[in-house]
């Protein structure tokens, strides 16, 4: 061998060495940024607390006596843990869904997911006891979760079909799909509200708005035990996402089973968006924009960009719930509005600074 | 007795009402209420009791004085901290206060919540008055209260029945960008036209629903009532009354439209009985006399 192509060989081994510090570098700052989002959404609130006190009301040992631990522990507590696991789901099969498609616009918000999962929510909310009496006393706080669920892979399963009559899996046909979907399901969200009792077209407002205020322990726990198994199995599919970035047929012809990964990737998405829609309601763009953000930084590796979107996803989230609980207080603002406000602007400036890149 | 003795009986008395007064106004004022719904905040402010609100709601904007403490939000979207940090020791709510969850949050965290039910009727009126006085622990300034609004819902009633005929009433409570929403059975809207001897033209459907304008001149009511704020998005009664659909309604003909501030008209609070003789008449006269917008 050449010394010359020796030179070549150490030199692609440092630059990927380089690359690799870079993504871990990334990553590391990303979860440190979490960290600090999350201390301050337990430290920060309308409610002025002292720290010790903030973390006295945690520790095992504290008596439960007094306002201070009850807020903590009930109410900014639930809304932080319900954050970060919508956050990260959101963001994770954000990034799945555009790496299975391969599309930049797949989003469960955009494809349909979540507000099929919201239209499953509203029918059970509106006509629940009149298709199924006594079912929803049954299936207690699961009945909402499962109705979302139900809903998202059902919109998730119709764009799927869609798309893929209407020729090859990607493109403007998957969203032109998600756009039908969407429609369709609005249309049913408003005969439903139509239909419904003042007292149910509350709730169902409530699915259609978003918001991490309503959250208890109860209702909590197994929606973040769905959002949790989803996110975990989807951040395992990362190696066979970045073989299927080759294309379908080459994956095929390196071994991946591509019907298979597709319907994992359906799936794990409709469970984890679908339960967050459940406890959450519709909380739009931080599916869309946290995969390109961590793209833009880090590069196309599934095996970044999935954890990447899922601690950007959570970051997002916690960050924008802290505002919109203190901006205006005593009162508070939708959640989704800050998601956007935050995302939007930093998106748009890391197109502009990447446009010769992306094009 | 003498009358030096009636005098100094007399002062002694006040000296007496003067000295147990602040204590009794230091044991109150550990109370500090927030007050969710624009009915509860009026009542609270009508018992007298208003120094004692350190929060309201969005919708809570009678009487004036209420617009001076911390807002914590529409009534239908509470946050939990926010109204906390108020550091309330009950929370009075309207019944269509929310999110239940919400109410929840608060009640687990040490805080009285008193719902107030919100049936539309005089009675409810009544009621919603005893409960909130009870919460306060004002059963006297409820008692003077529900005396004063019983008096003054009867005239009004008694004036009501002294009024010709039974006018068929349309009552749109938003326009907006989609077709005006109507107010059906079960409305607040509903049972004020009902009080009113009149008769709502929207009575089928249940709750606030669309109309669209053609269906709405089909019923051809005889009177439009309207939220102020709607009558002036839709460009005032001129532009209702030469509206292409409702051009040909008895109520369009006659100029019988009118436009009434929401929480005055709606809310079945201490106004009702002004706000019952006022709708009254404003089905049955033309709007230009009353001066209406």
């Amino acid at each position: 061998m050449t010394s010359a192509a020796i030179d070549v060989t150490a030199r692609i081994r440092d630059m990927r060495a380089a690359q690799i510090r870079t993504r871990r570098l990334f990553l590391v700052c990303l979860a440190g940024g979490l960290c600090v989002a999350s201390l301050a959404a337990l430290v920060i609130g309308a409610v002025p607390i002292p720290l010790g006190d903030v973390f006295g009301s945690l520790s095992p040992f504290h008596d439960a006596e007094g306002q201070y631990g009850e807020i903590v522990q009930s109410i900014r507590m639930p809304r932080l843990v319900l954050g970060l696991c919508v956050g990260a789901v959101l963001g994770l099969s954000g990034a799945a869904l555009q790496g299975l498609f391969r599309n930049p616009l797949a989003d469960p918000g955009i494809i349909g997911v979540s507000s099929g999962a919201a239209l499953g929510v509203a029918f059970v909310i509106v006509l629940g006891n009149a298709v199924m009496p006594g079912a929803l006393a049954i299936a207690g706080p699961f009945a909402l979760p499962v109705a979302a669920f139900g809903g998202g892979i059902a919109a998730l399963l119709g764009v799927y079909t869609l798309s893929r009559r209407a020729g090859a899996l990607s493109g403007s046909s998957l969203i032109l799909a998600g756009i039908a979907i969407n429609a369709i399901a609005g249309a049913a969200l408003g005969y439903l509200s139509f239909a419904s009792t003042d007292e149910q077209l509350r709730q169902v407002t409530f699915w259609t708005l978003g918001s991490l205020g309503r959250t208890n322990w109860a209702s909590l726990i197994p929606a973040a035990i769905a959002m949790i198994a989803a996110s975990v199995l989807l951040l395992r599919l990362a190696p066979v996402l970045n073989v299927y970035l080759l294309g379908e047929r080459e994956a095929e012809h390196l071994g991946v089973n591509a019907g298979r990964l597709k319907n994992q990737v359906i799936m794990l998405s409709a469970l984890g968006a679908g339960a967050a829609v459940a406890v959450s309601g519709i909380i739009g763009f931080v599916g869309l924009a946290a995969p390109h953000i961590v793209r833009l930084f880090a590069g196309a590796d599934h095996r970044v960009v999935l954890p990447g979107s899922a601690l950007l996803g959570a970051l997002l989230l916690v960050s924008a719930d802290l505002i919109a609980r203190t901006a205006v207080a005593p009162a508070e603002l939708p959640v989704g509005i800050l998601t956007s406000a935050l995302g939007g602007p930093f998106f748009l400036w890391l197109l502009g600074r990447y446009r010769r890149e992306l094009l | 007795m003498k009358p030096a003795t009636s005098l100094r009986l007399l002062l002694l008395m006040a000296a007496f009402v003067l000295a147990t007064l602040p204590a009794a106004r230091a044991a109150e004022s550990g109370k500090r209420v927030v007050t969710v719904g624009g009915d509860v905040t009026e009542i609270v402010f009508a018992l007298g009791e208003g120094e004692r609100v350190v929060g309201r709601d969005t919708t809570s904007t009678f009487p004036p004085e209420a617009g001076r403490v911390p807002d914590v939000g529409y009534m239908r979207q509470l946050g939990a901290e926010g109204v906390l940090s108020l550091r309330p020791d009950v929370v009075i709510a309207s019944a269509g206060a929310g999110p239940a969850e919400v109410l929840k949050q608060i009640e687990s965290a040490g805080v009285r919540v008193v719902r107030v039910p919100d049936p539309h009727s005089v009675d409810g009126l009544i009621q919603k008055v005893t409960a909130i006085a009870d919460a306060l622990d004002a059963k006297a300034a409820g008692a003077a209260l529900t005396a004063k609004l019983q008096q003054d819902l009867t005239k009004a009633r008694s004036e009501v029945a002294g009024m010709p005929g039974h006018p068929r009433v349309l009552f749109i409570i938003t326009a907006g960008s989609g077709p005006p929403m109507a107010a059906g059975t079960g409305t607040a809207a509903d049972a004020l036209i009902k009080l009113a001897g009149g008769e709502n033209v929207f009575a089928a459907h249940t709750g606030y629903k669309p109309i669209s304008l053609e269906a709405a001149a089909a019923a051809s009511p005889e009177a439009i009532g309207l939220m102020d704020q709607t009558l002036r998005e839709m460009g005032g009664v001129d532009a209702v009354a030469s509206n292409a659909a409702l051009r040909l309604t008895p109520a369009a003909k006659e100029k019988r439209i009118f436009g009434r501030e929401g929480s005055y008209l709606l809310s079945f609070g201490p106004r009702l009985p002004q706000a019952l003789s006022d709708f009254a008449h404003a089905i049955r006269e033309k709007a230009a006399e009353k001066g209406a917008l």
